[in-house]
C-alpha cells in the first residue's frame, strides 16, 4: 500500500520518457516562444485573422510583464523558450495496444479508486480505438446534445464553427491582461473546451471531458470558455480523480464562464495531476486562471474543485457578481502531501445588488506539504445587500507541513455582510482511538476522518465523483500517517 | 528631479544638522546606530502601496509637506493643559513629553517605588549608556519600515522603564506625548523601552494627544520586553486631532509564562497606523491584544498586528473592533504565526467592524500561517450594520429609531472598553465615545 505513491510515479515518469517523441512529422514545432511561433501556431490551425491578432497582442503584452511572486510558493524558475508550444496529437503507434501493455501499478490505482474499466484504457492513454468503441458513445451523446441545441467542442472547432460567438465572448471575462499566465495562454493556447447553452436549455447530461475524447491531448495551454444563455442550466465537469499521465511541466490554463440571465453554470474539477516524488523532484506546475462572469440577473456559478495532485497548485476560480441576485459559490478541498504546494481560494466580486456568495474550503497538508488559502471578498459601492459567508478549515497530519490562510475582506457597503472564519486543527487522538478500538485500522480511520472533514464540499460534486473523490483522498494520504 | 516637499529626501537632508543636537551623539555606538538606521531609510524610504504591508494605506499625504524636527524642548504648556487630558481620580505617575522632549515640570514621578528605574531615554543615553545600549542596537524596528529607521535616525527621546525583578507598581506609569505648534508643522519621534524583569508587574498607558495648531507628525517606537513571570498591561490611547498623522510601532518580546495584555484604542488622527508585533519566545507565554478603532470624516485608521509563537504551550487571544462613519476607513490585518516547534499553541483571533454610513470603507484580512500541527488556531472576521431585529426590538419599546442606532453602536464599543481595567479611564473613553455618537448626549446617563 505504502509504495503505491512511488509507483504512480514510477508510472508517470515512464511517459516523460516517451513524451513528445512521436513521428517527426512537421507536426511538432521548436522549442521556444516568439512571434513567429504564435503565429505558426495560429496558422496550423487555420484560425481566422481576428483570433491570431488577438493572440499577438496577448504575446506583445505577455513579454511586458513579470512572473508573480505574492503566492505562498516557491516555484524553480521556469524557462519558457525550453517549452514546446505547439504538437498535433499523439501518433496512435507510441500507445500501449492494450491494457495489457500497461503498467500494472497504475491498473492497480485505478482499481482502488474504482475507474470503471473501459475508462481506464482511456485514462491510461491506450489507443482509443484499439479497446473500444467509445467513440460511438460519445457520438450518442453528441446527438443527444445536438438536438437541445448545446454546442460541445473543442475550441478550435468552436473557433471555425462559431467565429461570431468566440468573437463576443473570449478574452472577456479573463482578458489577456490579466495576469502573467492568463497572458501566456492566451498567446499560445492549443486548445481546449467550448460549451454553449442557448436560451431556456437545461443541458440534457453533465458535459464531462471524459467523453470528448477527440480532443483529448489539450496540451498544457488549454482555454474552456462556458456561455450560459438567458435562463439555462449546465453542469461541467473537469478531469478525473485517476492520476493522469502527463508529460508537460507547466500547465497554464484558463476558464471563463459566462451566465446571463438566471443561467446556472456549476463547474467541478478534479485534479490529480503528477505531484512530484516524495522528495519532491518533478510534478506538474498548475498555474490556472479560472473567473466566472455572473452577467445577468439572478445567474448562479458554482465551482467545486477537488485538488490532490501537481507539485504546485496556483489557482484562485473567482466569481463577478455583476447581476443584480446573482450567486456566487466556491467549494474546494485542496490536499498536499510530501513537498507539495497549493496556493489556492478564490475571488468574489459583489457588484450587483443582493449579491449572495458562499466560500468553503478545505485544506488538508500532509508530509512537508504547505496549503494556503488566499480570497478575496469584494464589496463595491452599489453592492446593496450583499451577502458573504466563508469557511475555511485546515487539517494538519504531521508536524512538518504548513497551513496558511490569507483572507481579504475589502468592504465599501454598509448595508453588506461579510463573515469570514477559519479554524485549523490535526486529527484527534481520541477520534482515532475510538475507530482503532472498533477494529479499524490506523490508516482507513484516517481516511474515515478525513473524509468526514471534507464532506460539505464532496456533497457538492456530482454522485459518481463524490465517491471516486472519497476514495482519492485515501490513496493520496497513504503513507501520510502512521 | 523635483522633490516632494516632505519626501524621504527632506528628511535624509536634514539630518547632518540635526545630528549634533540628537541625544547620544557623542557616544560613537549611539552615533553609528544613527548613521546606519539612516542608511537603512534612505534604502527602505517611505513605504508605497506595492508593498503588501501597505496596500491599503497610502502615507503619499504625508510627504506631500515637511515636518520640522524639534531639536530643544520647549515649555509653552502649563500643568492645567495636561491635567484635563488624564481622566480625575486616576492615581499615576505621570511622565509627559512635549513634541519629543521629557518635560520635568509637567511629569510627576513621586510616587515612584524603588526597583523602578525610569527615567527619559536622552537623560539614560547621556548618563548611562551602556544600560540602553544593546536594548536600541538589538531592536529589530530599525530594520523593518522605513518609520522605524526614521524613527531611529531623528529619535529626540521617549521613556526608559526598567523594573527590577519583583517590583510590583501599584499605580500605573502614564505616558503622555503632546505634539503640535502654532507656527509650524512638526514631527515628533519618540522611542520608548521598556523591560519588565522577572516576576515584575506594570501597567502603562502611552497616550497621544495634540494641542492643535499646524498639522504633527508622530512617529514612535516602544520596545517592550517581557520577561519570565512578569506581567505588563498596556493601554495605548491615541487621541490627535484630525491635522495629524500618527505611526507607531509596539515590538513586545516575551519570555517564559510571561503574559502581556495591549489594549489599543485609536479614535484620532486623519491618518494613524499602529503595528502592534509580539514574538512568544518562550514557552508558556500568553499574549492578549484587544483594539478599537473608530473612524469619522476622511479619517483613516489602520491596525496591523503580528503574533509568533516560537514555543510550545503559548497562548494568544485577540479581539479587535472597528466602527467607521462617514468617509471614513478602517484597515485591519492580523497575523498569527505559529512556527514548526510551537507544539500546543492556542490561539485565537476576531475581528468585527461595522459599516455606518455608505461612503465609510473597510479592509480586513486575519491572516494565519501554521507550521506545526498540535495547535489549537482559529480566526473569525466579520463585516457588517446593526442588526435590524434588535433595532426593531428596542423601537417596540418605544425608543427612537437614531437612538436605538446610537445605543446598539455603543454597546458594540463598550465591549471592547470595558477589558480596560482602570475604572475613571473606562469612563472617559464612554463618555468621549457617547460624545461622538449623533444622538449621544442621551445616553450620558448609561456611564
Amino acid at each position: 500500500m505504502a509504495s503505491t505513491k512511488y509507483d504512480i510515479k514510477t508510472a508517470v515518469d515512464q511517459r516523460y520518457k516517451h513524451g513528445f517523441v512521436t513521428d517527426i512529422e512537421a507536426d511538432t514545432i521548436q522549442p521556444g516562444l516568439s512571434e513567429d511561433i504564435v503565429r505558426l501556431i495560429s496558422a496550423k490551425k487555420s484560425e481566422p485573422a481576428f483570433m491570431l491578432d488577438w493572440r499577438l497582442r496577448a504575446f506583445r503584452h505577455w513579454t511586458t510583464m513579470k512572473e508573480p511572486v505574492w503566492a505562498h510558493v516557491r516555484v524553480a524558475p521556469i524557462n519558457y523558450q525550453d517549452i514546446i508550444y505547439y504538437s498535433a496529437p499523439k501518433s496512435q503507434d507510441d500507445r500501449p495496444k492494450s491494457l495489457d501493455e500497461v503498467d500494472p501499478k497504475l491498473l492497480e490505482t485505478y482499481e482502488k479508486l474504482g475507474i470503471p474499466l473501459h475508462e481506464r484504457a482511456a485514462l491510461a492513454g491506450v489507443a482509443v480505438d484499439a479497446v473500444f468503441d467509445s467513440v460511438s458513445v460519445a457520438t450518442t451523446f453528441k446527438d443527444k446534445l445536438a438536438e437541445a441545441g448545446v454546442i460541445f467542442c473543442p475550441f478550435s472547432d468552436a473557433v471555425r464553427d462559431h467565429p461570431d460567438l468566440i468573437q463576443q465572448y473570449l478574452g472577456t471575462v479573463v482578458p489577456y491582461t490579466d495576469n502573467y499566465y492568463a497572458a501566456l495562454n492566451s498567446a499560445v493556447f492549443s486548445d481546449g473546451s467550448f460549451v454553449f447553452i442557448p436560451k431556456g436549455v437545461r443541458c440534457p447530461m453533465e458535459l464531462s471531458t471524459y467523453f470528448r475524447i477527440n480532443a483529448r491531448n489539450t496540451g498544457q495551454f488549454e482555454r474552456t470558455l462556458i456561455i450560459a444563455e438567458e435562463a439555462s442550466n449546465v453542469s461541467y465537469l473537469e478531469g478525473c480523480t485517476a492520476p493522469m499521465r502527463d508529460e508537460n511541466q507547466l500547465h497554464a490554463a484558463v476558464v471563463e464562464l459566462i451566465a446571463l440571465d438566471n443561467a446556472k453554470i456549476k463547474y467541478s474539477t478534479v485534479q490529480n495531476w503528477y505531484p512530484g516524488d516524495e522528495h519532491g523532484r518533478g510534478g506538474i506546475y498548475n498555474f490556472v486562471t479560472k473567473r466566472g462572469d455572473c452577467r445577468g440577473v439572478s445567474s448562479k456559478i458554482s465551482w467545486t474543485q477537488v485538488e490532490t495532485g501537481s507539485a504546485i497548485t496556483w489557482k484562485y476560480p473567482s466569481c463577478v457578481l455583476r447581476g443584480d441576485n446573482s450567486v456566487g459559490e466556491f467549494y474546494s478541498v485542496a490536499l498536499t502531501n510530501n513537498y507539495q504546494q497549493a496556493d489556492t481560494g478564490t475571488k468574489m466580486i459583489h457588484i450587483g445588488k443582493n449579491t449572495r456568495s458562499t466560500i468553503i474550503s478545505k485544506g488538508i497538508s500532509a508530509g512537508h506539504g504547505q496549503n494556503s488559502y488566499r480570497g478575496l471578498v469584494k464589496v463595491l459601492k452599489g453592492a446593496d445587500g450583499a451577502r458573504n459567508y466563508t469557511q475555511c478549515d485546515s487539517l494538519l497530519i504531521g508536524d512538518k507541513c504548513g497551513a496558511h490562510t490569507f483572507p481579504y475582506m475589502e468592504v465599501t457597503n454598509p448595508t453588506a455582510i461579510v463573515e469570514h472564519e477559519a479554524s485549523t486543527s490535526k486529527i484527534s487522538e481520541d477520534q482515532l482511538f475510538y475507530c482503532l478500538q472498533r477494529g479499524i485500522s490506523r490508516e482507513d480511520a484516517v481516511s474515515l476522518i478525513v473524509n468526514g472533514f471534507c464532506k460539505a464540499v464532496f456533497k457538492e460534486l456530482p454522485m459518481e465523483f463524490a465517491v471516486e473523490a472519497g476514495r482519492l483522498m485515501s490513496v493520496s494520504l497513504e503513507g501520510a500517517v502512521g | 528631479m523635483t522633490t516632494v516637499a516632505g519626501s524621504s529626501e527632506f528628511y535624509l537632508a536634514q539630518f547632518s544638522a540635526a545630528e549634533g543636537h540628537l541625544p547620544g551623539h557623542d557616544t560613537p555606538w549611539a552615533a553609528a546606530w544613527r548613521r546606519n538606521a539612516l542608511n537603512r531609510f534612505r534604502e527602505l524610504g517611505f513605504p508605497g502601496h506595492r508593498d503588501e504591508d501597505w496596500k491599503y494605506t497610502s502615507v503619499k499625504a504625508l510627504e506631500k509637506q515637511p515636518f520640522d524636527s524639534v531639536l530643544e524642548p520647549s515649555s509653552h504648556l502649563a500643568l492645567t493643559d495636561i491635567e484635563r487630558l488624564i481622566p480625575a481620580g486616576v492615581e499615576c505617575i505621570r511622565i509627559v513629553f512635549v513634541n519629543g522632549h521629557f518635560s520635568r515640570a509637567l511629569s510627576d514621578t513621586a510616587a515612584m517605588p524603588a526597583g523602578a528605574d525610569v527615567s527619559s531615554l536622552a537623560t539614560k543615553l547621556r548618563d548611562e549608556p551602556a544600560a540602553v545600549q544593546s536594548l536600541l542596537e538589538n531592536s529589530p524596528t530599525v530594520f523593518r519600515n522605513g518609520f522605524g529607521a526614521l524613527n531611529a535616525a531623528f529619535m529626540t527621546d521617549g521613556v526608559f522603564i526598567r523594573l527590577a525583578p519583583r517590583t510590583v507598581l501599584k499605580r500605573p506609569i502614564w505616558l503622555l506625548f503632546i505634539s503640535g505648534d502654532q507656527d509650524r508643522a512638526i514631527t515628533s519621534q519618540c522611542r520608548n523601552v521598556i523591560v519588565a524583569d522577572t516576576d515584575s508587574q506594570a501597567t502603562i498607558v502611552e497616550h497621544y494627544s495634540t494641542t492643535g495648531g499646524k498639522a504633527t507628525f508622530t512617529n514612535s517606537v516602544t520596545s517592550i520586553t517581557v520577561n519570565d513571570n512578569a506581567r505588563v498591561t498596556h493601554i495605548k490611547l491615541q487621541q490627535e486631532n484630525t491635522t495629524g498623522f500618527h505611526f507607531s510601532e509596539i515590538d513586545v518580546t516575551q519570555n517564559r509564562d510571561s503574559f502581556y495584555h495591549s489594549h489599543s484604542v485609536a479614535l484620532g488622527a486623519a491618518l494613524a497606523r499602529t503595528d502592534i508585533r509580539v514574538t512568544l519566545q518562550a514557552e508558556g507565554a500568553e499574549c492578549r491584544l484587544d483594539g478599537l478603532y473608530m473612524g469619522d470624516g476622511r479619517q483613516h485608521v489602520d491596525h496591523h498586528t503580528r503574533v509568533d509563537h516560537v514555543k510550545p504551550h503559548g497562548k494568544s487571544t485577540e479581539y479587535y473592533k472597528g466602527v467607521l462613519n462617514g468617509n471614513a476607513r478602517g484597515v485591519f490585518n492580523g497575523k498569527v504565526v505559529v512556527h514548526e516547534q510551537a507544539q500546543k499553541t492556542d490561539s485565537s483571533q476576531t475581528n468585527r467592524n461595522l459599516l455606518l454610513s455608505r461612503n465609510a470603507e473597510i479592509d480586513t484580512k486575519p491572516e494565519l500561517e501554521i507550521y506545526a500541527d498540535d495547535v489549537k488556531c482559529a480566526h473569525g472576521a466579520t463585516i457588517g450594520q446593526l442588526d435590524d431585529d434588535a433595532i426593531f426590538y428596542l423601537r417596540s419599546r418605544g425608543v427612537d429609531e437614531a437612538l436605538a442606532r446610537n445605543l446598539l453602536t455603543f454597546a458594540f464599543v463598550d465591549d471592547v472598553i470595558r477589558r480596560i481595567e482602570i475604572a475613571p479611564l473606562r469612563k472617559q473613553l464612554e463618555q468621549t465615545i457617547l460624545n461622538r455618537l449623533p444622538a449621544g448626549t442621551s445616553l450620558r446617563g448609561l456611564v
